[in-house]
């Protein structure tokens, strides 16, 4: 294989990220039902995590809990970085669906186009 | 010249001067636990107000102690900088604290009334406890000097506010603040990239560090992509929360249907920590030279600035809804905050920065006027508001204040923004930016134009049975800002002299 | 009856094992992934499991929404408490080496307390969002 294409394969962790970002961005943008969108979001959250994460991993690194036999440890910021984006991320789409369901018995429908078409005099 | 305060070795015992910058922080959480514990909406109030009023003592403090002393670093459990979280306060957020904290002070006793109406009783500690969470979150956003840091506390800020918009009286609330969610969370999401990104490269959470090794490690010159697409991501980031266009789309739905104390308090304060925070990352963490010189961003922020301060004036012109017209005026106002970080001379990002205070006391005003009228009239349609000044006068001449500040009569905050804009434009030779700004502020004149108008001159609409001069509480708050919105166009010790240290000590930094 | 019979009588096992292995994880954070959050979802997760199994109004007799309610803050409290005491020691805000005379079971004592608080919050505030959404449906 030329270096090129082993540069490319090699980063396969990027092109999984970046394939996850996408998709998150699409269903955001692109679907109407609210839900749904909501699922996009919290893909692109999660690309994000393997963003941080995977660069993290330090090859023939061990877990990083300080142990004597060891001496190269995986790089434990991005780790505690990303704990606290989950725990923001749990807390968005929780308010996000709390959102939906009082969106639903206000107006009877999760669709965005139908919603919009309520007519809402202000 | 540091002044580090809280070493890990050994320490040394704080005096309550330098842990001024950690009571920033946990006198807000700790007045929003104090409020969720509470029952009774007034006496959580209270509670509120004692915290708010004790912020602005805080941030004046902190400011004399840079003012004084040059930069001040306070290290969050002690751990020191650049492993440890530091709370690094200078000259441009020192004034971005003071006028945060100042004007949450002057609006809090408009709460006590508007919320009492606008919200059912039971949530009303509820509420209280989250607006002081919103404010610690925006006060952490200007105080820390840590990258990933600020995206906690812009999160525990954006989530407050979230609900906080929910809880307005319209179902359209409920939208608006499922869509300031989902964009807002975007907003969030590619300034953390942005952060990952700058962190792989360097190595490093903190501000102040990540300048320092960008220069050590070569990644300025020529540019690194990575760098640049860091850069990207964060403008991209920090655009979406502070509306500018065309990324504005849920700031209209979110002041309009917010409860009126919420839109006072978000629209005063939550872009202008926004902006902060881009100027900081434009001029402090990226050198001058790079995101404004090598990378067309000034090109690029000049051109969306102008297009958010007509395009979104000209749509304020067309709004049936009072509030509505307000939130577009604010979309427009924005533009000029970010026009004058794209001029980059000392004139243009005085004048850019000094409309984060001119504009928020301008917005609190017009904001807690339509306040003051919905709490008497029930409605925010324009035409229902004819007549109205002559059952209350006092409102709709604070209104008409607000809005001479608005246009930039002489005489009023809003004249010594957009003085210092010409005046930063025309060092640059671009007189055709001088005539745009006129053009919006006559714009400007259109919209407000045509409220006075109908208060004033028209007879009125429908019964105005119940419109009688507002509870006193909103009207010593009224009061205070016109004042304020008034001394401020003479008297700019604390707004455009603080605003033009900024400026200076930010261009004094970078190579531009 | 007798399908339900099953899930009552495994679900009354499981549950103390549950609640042991949030407590495990809890106090394990410092050598092995784990700490208050984790932790948390883990102890809301046993209440959920009651609630599903039982019925919500045997969950409410067990933990009420008053109790939740209160919890959340409750949490948010103890960490600040832990940061407000290593103030008034003369350390920065949450200096852990200031609550002991040794800086290092300083430490140890400023972990354990904030981890439990962070407990405590999470796992009323996963409690608190299952019952109020459970709740809409009636």
């Amino acid at each position: 294989m030329s270096p090129a294409l082993e540069a490319l394969v090699a980063s396969y962790n990027h092109w999984i990220t970046i394939f996850l970002m996408v998709a998150g961005l699409y269903t955001v943008i692109a679907k109407d039902n609210m839900i749904k969108k909501l699922v996009g979001l919290s893909l692109f959250q999660t690309s994000v995590y393997l963003l941080y994460l995977s660069p993290g991993k330090i090859l023939g690194g061990t877990a990083p809990i300080i142990a004597p036999e060891f001496d190269v440890y995986s790089n434990p910021l991005p780790h505690v970085l990303i704990l606290t984006a989950i725990v923001v991320g749990i807390a968005t789409i929780a308010l996000g669906l709390a959102l939906v369901v009082r969106i639903h018995e206000a107006y009877g429908t999760i669709e965005e186009d139908q919603v919009f078409a309520a007519g809402d005099n202000e | 010249m540091l002044r580090a305060v809280g070493s890990d070795v050994a320490f040394t015992v704080l005096s309550l001067a330098d842990q001024l910058p950690g009571l920033q922080i946990v006198v807000p959480l700790v007045g929003a636990i104090v409020c969720a514990f509470l029952r009774r909406g007034t006496v959580a109030w209270v509670v509120a107000t004692i915290t708010t009023f004790a912020l602005p003592v805080i941030a004046f403090g902190l400011l004399r102690e840079v003012q004084a002393n040059g930069v001040v670093s306070y290290r969050m459990g002690g751990w020191a900088p650049p492993f440890g979280i530091e709370f690094r306060i200078d000259l441009l957020n020192a004034y971005v604290l003071l006028l945060i904290t100042s004007i949450s002070a002057v609006v809090i006793p408009f709460a006590k009334k508007s919320v009492a109406v606008e919200i059912d009783s039971d949530k009303h500690a509820w509420t209280y406890a989250l607006y002081l969470l919103c404010l610690a979150g925006l006060i952490g956003m200007a105080i820390t000097g840590d990258a990933f840091n600020i995206f906690v506390f812009m999160e525990v800020s954006s989530l407050a506010a979230y609900i906080l918009i929910a809880l307005g009286t319209h179902r359209l609330a409920l939208l608006s603040a499922y869509q300031y969610l989902v964009l807002g969370t975007i907003g969030a999401t590619f300034y953390v990239i942005g952060i990952g990104f700058l962190y792989s490269l360097t190595g490093t959470l903190n501000l102040a560090d990540m300048t320092s090794r960008m220069a050590e490690l070569n990644l300025l010159d020529p540019p690194s992509a990575s760098l640049l697409a860091a850069l990207a991501f964060i403008f991209v980031g920090l655009a979406l929360k502070l509306a500018l266009f065309p990324l504005h789309a849920w700031l209209p739905g979110a002041y309009a249907h917010a409860p009126s104390f919420i839109t006072v308090f978000l629209a005063a304060t939550a872009t202008k920590v926004a902006v902060y925070l881009l100027v900081r990352f434009l001029y402090t963490v990226f050198p001058a030279g790079l995101a404004l010189g090598d990378v067309p961003l000034r090109e690029i922020v000049l051109a969306l600035s102008v297009a958010a301060m007509i395009g979104a004036s000209l749509v304020a012109v067309f709004q049936d809804n009072l509030k509505r017209m307000l939130a577009y005026s604010s979309v427009a106002q924005v533009g000029y905050m970010t026009l004058g970080m794209a001029l980059a001379n000392e004139a243009g990002l005085a004048g850019g920065l000094v409309h984060l205070f001119n504009h928020a006391i301008t917005k609190s005003l017009l904001f807690v006027a339509v306040g003051a009228a919905l709490y008497r009239m029930h409605s925010c349609r324009i035409e229902d508001w004819s007549g109205l000044a002559r059952k209350m006068p006092f409102t709709m001449a604070a209104f008409a204040i607000g809005g001479l500040s608005m246009v930039g009569v002489p005489g009023t905050a809003g004249f010594i923004t957009k003085w210092n804009l010409a005046i930063g434009a025309l060092e640059l030779g671009h007189w055709w930016l001088v005539g745009l700004i006129m053009l919006s502020s006559f714009i400007a004149f259109f919209y407000i134009g045509r409220v006075v108008e109908l208060a004033w001159m028209r007879a009125p609409v429908s019964d105005l049975d119940d419109a009688r001069p507002p509870p006193l509480s909103m009207t010593i708050t009224m009061l205070a800002l016109a004042i304020g919105v008034l001394w401020f166009g003479f008297e700019t010790t604390f707004s455009l002299e603080l605003a033009r240290d900024a400026a200076r000590y930010l261009l004094a930094r970078g190579a531009l | 009856m007798k399908l339900d019979l099953i899930l009552r009588v495994t679900t009354k096992l499981i549950l103390p094992f549950m609640l042991l292995f949030a407590l495990y994880v809890q106090l394990h954070g410092d050598f092995g992934p784990g700490g208050g959050f984790q932790a948390g979802v883990i102890a809301a997760g046993m209440i959920i499991l009651y609630s599903l199994v039982f019925g919500l109004r045997a969950a409410q007799r067990v933990i009420p929404m008053s109790v939740v309610m209160r919890a959340i803050p409750l949490g948010v409290l103890i960490y600040l408490g832990v940061g407000v005491v290593a103030m008034m020691k003369g350390g920065a805000f949450l200096n852990y080496s200031t609550l002991a005379s040794h800086a290092e079971h300083g430490q140890h004592t400023g972990i354990l307390l904030v981890e439990l608080g962070v407990l405590v919050t999470v796992a009323s505030t996963m409690v608190g969002i299952f019952y109020a959404f459970v709740e809409r449906g009636r």
